[in-house]
């Protein structure tokens, strides 16, 4: 008798969704390291750098440390009564401390909350996004969730009840919506960045694309904007992101605004504004248009990747629908309360005044433009490249340089049964030890061929990638050379 | 104009099914009494920490310090951490990819897993694979992936207890399943009868449904209920009859307030059928840190092993959950601390013995001063509480109680919860959100309370229940059928 469980017999939509972030390029290359570690000088390069996936803490980036006192005295907060604990922590992380830990009925930071996060930690999230906006924000419309990721998908899942429900997302897009569109049955209705024009968004590409959907009998409910975008790291200009909050008020689309990258702007003539802040500022208000933005600590300067926290913040929404929300939400009873403590960290962070105020700057400025010139280092080595070019990051933790391949390659790609950017992407990996993702995971405009790498290894070790980097592609292009 | 893509008639209707009673109508209203400043007591959520439990100082050390890693590095940390919490700090740490912040492997960190896997085989007697253990955002999530592995649509069937815990018919209308119950049988003390789980399973299939796994929870929630060794073996030969996988929520097994049956795992019991059961029941097992004398809910930190499950499904189950990327960190400490505790010598272990034994003799006790609180009450019914957090007490409601309650609008059990509430502050969750027979009427309390507030608790109670069936039964009496 065939097992109950067997590929065969599995949820297709399991089947059918993909993640190439932590795909097949990632676990030749942690069978690499093995073979690294067994067998030191076993490989052309001493160690594996993985570029795949914006993890920052992974590559050496330090924790901002007002954060992590504050966290440590959350987690063990018996030691706020020891006068010892003055000498090791900061006066006013103890301070921040005790003012969460108010917050906790019975100080219980081991206990579930409020399904909806910590009341007090979403009054401070609120608080930071009208800093932020310069526009009310409402603690009842905030979600606390364990990373930005499952308010993505609880949001696919309230829109998503078939295949002819339609989301529309930005080729090319971090594939957690691919993957959560796939997941929850629905149908991805893709509308295409211009490369030529540093990944901008037309409005006719949204128009044209939503006209076509419509025309297959999908009735597309949402659409994604990632800002700024990835793996693209283009920041959209003001009037561009109007004409979007227009378009998804005229077609009645939901607006689903992944801002996860909020603080990573590295150019001075670029600035992020969320399209709560945009659409407000319109003067429209919550009877004009439904609008979630996604928030999360893993992110930013702070890259607090594991700890697995995060918000969506939902407007425009009817009672009975937000009703829906809160109880899926309750079935998970709550996200990690240390998580959620750290977003409330992350809106509303030391102050002009505070004592650790200074020394806090300073590690966020010294991460923020370190990152700032990686990225520009990595950009001008890309672009140096033979047959490659590649777009500024302008925010967000990525480059995503498209590679002209010569048909010997592609040729090659195809014996080996591989898209032609993973052969070149696996190729990289086993001459260079540097792990990227193919294009083809994030999508990309048919018969183009991309990669896409973090600007994430600390500034020493970029030279080294820089010149492994140029030296393969130099050998790739002379061996497939037309 | 055409429906925008939230109004609620466009939403998705798989959401719209889904219950959960346990933060559903009673805590809400629970909440709303709380803003208006009435004491409430909160027992509706196996949440211990909320009810005065403390937590555990071992492990809020080690995780303290590695949250705050440059304390390791200041010369006065070993006055306010004692050194083994140190030096375990220091071995998660350098298990991780770049301490607490960084996303680990997208199954959790291999060395906690590793930890793990020495658990179960130590519990057991049998090794366990670190490769089949996949750490989660609580067992909630390992619970809902594994659903969503299975079923395809609404012709799937998975058996569920019922009474059960909510999560899992929540999760199966989430998915679109069809949940097909089995009923416990209270009178048995909330034993498990092979015959009914038979025709169960016939009814589905008549209906055309297949079914496709079946749900135990050992010990029970929220019935509390032990399996005995012959029972488990019982279930194994069922499933291996009916080609079903076995799902193993073993989430309390450290809440056993009885001697006669000790916890034993279903991986076990499988193991020790041997060939060809234990090599081919598909089985997952699943464990929390936010039960047991642990009670740390707010980490969200839990496990599931797969047993027998074929390397491709597995591959698949990786897959979805690398889209999430990891479980979190410190959950995971949570997790390596549970598994791998201090053992006699060191610094902190008497500390810890003290601490555990503390809370497990405690809920014994309040087990015991439950059930025996609730017995002594008009019309109420009260099986043992052999094992978890809870109560279920049958509430034999008079005809003219449920007449009242029909007038209200409301189901019977939901009628008294929230006139008990009204009257006590005592916030329960009403036996419907769990499922029972028809006709029959119970609340779920957790046995949480402190000791201290606990025999007023119980006296609160019966002074309101007693009112209650005095007020609502006409004097020819009332009598179960």
């Amino acid at each position: 008798m065939a097992p109950p469980v067997s590929r065969d017999t599995l949820n297709p939509k399991v089947l059918q969704c993909e993640y190439a972030v932590r795909g097949e390029i990632v676990t030749i290359a942690q069978r690499l390291q093995d073979e690294l570690k067994a067998k030191p000088g076993s490989q052309p390069f001493d160690e594996i750098l993985y570029c795949n996936i914006g993890n920052p803490q992974s590559l050496s980036q330090q924790p901002i440390t007002f954060f992590r006192e504050v966290l440590a005295l959350c987690d063990h907060p018996a030691i706020l009564d020891k006068s010892e604990t003055q000498g090791l922590f900061s006066a006013d992380a103890i301070q921040r401390a005790w003012q969460i830990l108010d917050q906790i009925p019975g100080r219980a930071t081991g206990a579930y909350s409020h399904s909806q996060g910590i009341k007090g930690l979403r009054d401070a999230i609120a608080a930071g996004i009208e800093a932020r906006d310069g526009f009310p924000a409402n603690p009842n419309d905030i979600f606390l969730t364990d990373g930005a990721s499952p308010a993505v998908h609880m949001m696919m899942q309230l829109l998503i009840s078939s295949e002819k429900d339609g989301i529309l997302c930005p080729i090319p897009q971090y594939p957690l919506y691919s993957a959560s569109i796939a997941l929850h049955g629905g149908s991805l209705v893709p509308y295409y960045l211009d490369e030529a024009t540093g990944w901008g968004l037309e409005i006719s590409e949204l128009k044209k694309q939503l006209e076509d959907a419509k025309s297959k009998g999908i009735t597309v409910r949402a659409l994604v904007v990632i800002n700024p975008g990835n793996p693209t790291g283009q920041v959209l200009a003001e009037d561009n992101q109007r004409a979007i909050v227009e378009f998804c008020k005229q077609e009645g689309l939901v607006l689903l605004a992944d801002e996860v990258y909020q603080e990573n702007v590295y150019v001075p003539q670029k600035k992020f504004h969320s399209f709560k802040k945009i659409s407000r500022s319109m003067g429209y208000g919550e009877e004009d248009i439904c609008l979630v933005s996604f928030q999360s600590v893993s992110k930013g300067y702070y890259g607090e990747c594991g700890k697995r926290g995060g918000y969506m913040e939902v407007t425009g929404f009817s009672p009975e629908v937000r009703e829906q929300i809160y109880k899926v939400a309750s079935v998970n009873l709550c996200s990690n309360i240390s998580g959620q403590i750290l977003a409330s960290l992350v809106m509303s962070p030391p102050k002009v005044g505070d004592e650790s105020y200074e020394s806090y700057s300073a590690e966020k400025n010294r991460i923020l433009s370190s990152l700032a010139r990686r990225a520009k280092t990595l950009e001008d080595a890309f672009n140096s490249l033979e047959g490659v070019t590649c777009n500024k990051a302008e925010g967000a933790m990525y480059l995503f340089p498209r590679i002209r391949l010569p048909q010997k390659a592609i040729k090659a790609a195809e014996a080996a049964k591989k898209a032609p950017d993973a052969f070149y992407c696996q190729r990289l990996l086993n001459a260079t030890g540097v792990v990227v993702v193919p294009g083809s995971g994030f999508g990309q405009v048919p018969g183009t061929w991309h990669f896409r790498c973090t600007i994430l290894p600390q500034e020493d070790k970029i030279p080294a990638i820089v010149s492994r980097l140029t030296e393969f592609h130099k050998s790739f292009m002379a061996e497939f050379h037309d | 104009m055409a429906p925008k893509a939230l109004d609620y008639e466009s939403l998705n209707e798989n959401m719209k099914k889904v219950q959960y009673a346990v933060r559903g109508e009673l805590y809400l209203r629970a909440s709303e009494l709380q803003k208006e400043g009435k004491k409430i007591i909160f027992t509706n959520v196996g949440n211990p920490h909320a009810l005065g439990q403390k937590p555990l100082t071992f492990p809020r050390q080690v995780v303290a310090l590695c949250q705050a890693p440059f304390l390791l590095d200041d010369p006065n940390v070993g006055l306010i951490f004692p050194a083994d919490a140190i030096a375990r700090a220091k071995h998660y740490l350098s298990l991780t990819s770049g301490g607490l912040g960084a996303y680990s492997d997208s199954r959790g960190i291999p060395g906690i897993r590793k930890e793990v896997a020495e658990f179960i085989g130590r519990r057991d007697g049998y090794p366990s694979d670190p490769e089949l253990i996949f750490l989660t955002d609580g067992a909630s999530k390992g619970v809902m992936q594994i659903l969503n592995t299975i079923i395809r649509g609404d012709g799937d069937g998975v058996l569920v207890p019922v009474p059960q815990y909510p999560l899992y018919s929540a999760a199966i209308s989430l998915f679109g399943g069809s949940l097909v119950p089995y009923y416990l049988e209270e009178t048995a003390n909330w034993g498990l009868d092979i015959n009914d789980l038979r025709h169960a399973v016939f009814q589905a299939r008549s209906k055309g449904i297949t079914v496709r796994a079946m749900v135990i929870i050992n010990p029970g929630n929220p019935t509390g209920q032990c399996l005995s060794e012959a029972n488990l073996r019982e279930i194994l030969h069922f499933c291996y009859q009916e080609n079903l996988a076995l799902l193993g929520d073993e989430v309390y097994q450290q809440n056993i307030y009885q001697d006669e049956r000790p916890f034993i795992s279903a991986r076990k019991v499988l193991m020790d059928m041997g060939p060809p059961i234990s090599k081919e029941i598909q089985l997952v097992s699943f464990h929390t840190v936010s039960k047991g004398y642990w009670g740390e809910c707010g980490q969200r930190g839990g496990y599931f092993e797969m047993t027998n499950i074929p390397a491709q499904t597995v591959d698949e189950i990786y897959k979805v959950a690398s889209i999430s990327l990891s479980p979190n960190v410190p959950a995971q400490i949570f997790m390596g601390l549970m598994v791998n505790p201090p053992k006699p010598g060191d610094i902190s272990y008497e500390q810890f013995i003290r601490e555990s034994k503390g809370i497990l003799e405690s809920l014994r006790r309040r087990a015991r001063i439950m059930t025996d609180g609730f017995n002594s009450c008009r019309n109420v019914v009260c099986n043992f509480t052999e094992g978890a957090m809870y109560s279920f007490p049958q509430i034999r409601l008079p005809p003219k109680a449920i007449e009242a309650a029909k007038k209200a609008g409301k189901v019977p059990d939901v009628f008294y919860c929230l006139k008990l509430l009204e009257a006590t502050g005592i916030s329960t969750v009403p036996g419907s959100g769990f499922g029972q027979k028809e006709g029959v009427f119970h609340l779920r309390t957790t046995i949480l309370p402190s000791e201290e507030d606990m025999p007023a608790i119980m006296a609160s109670f019966k002074k309101f229940n007693d009112e209650f069936m005095e007020e609502h039964e006409d004097h020819r009496g009332y009598s179960r059928m």
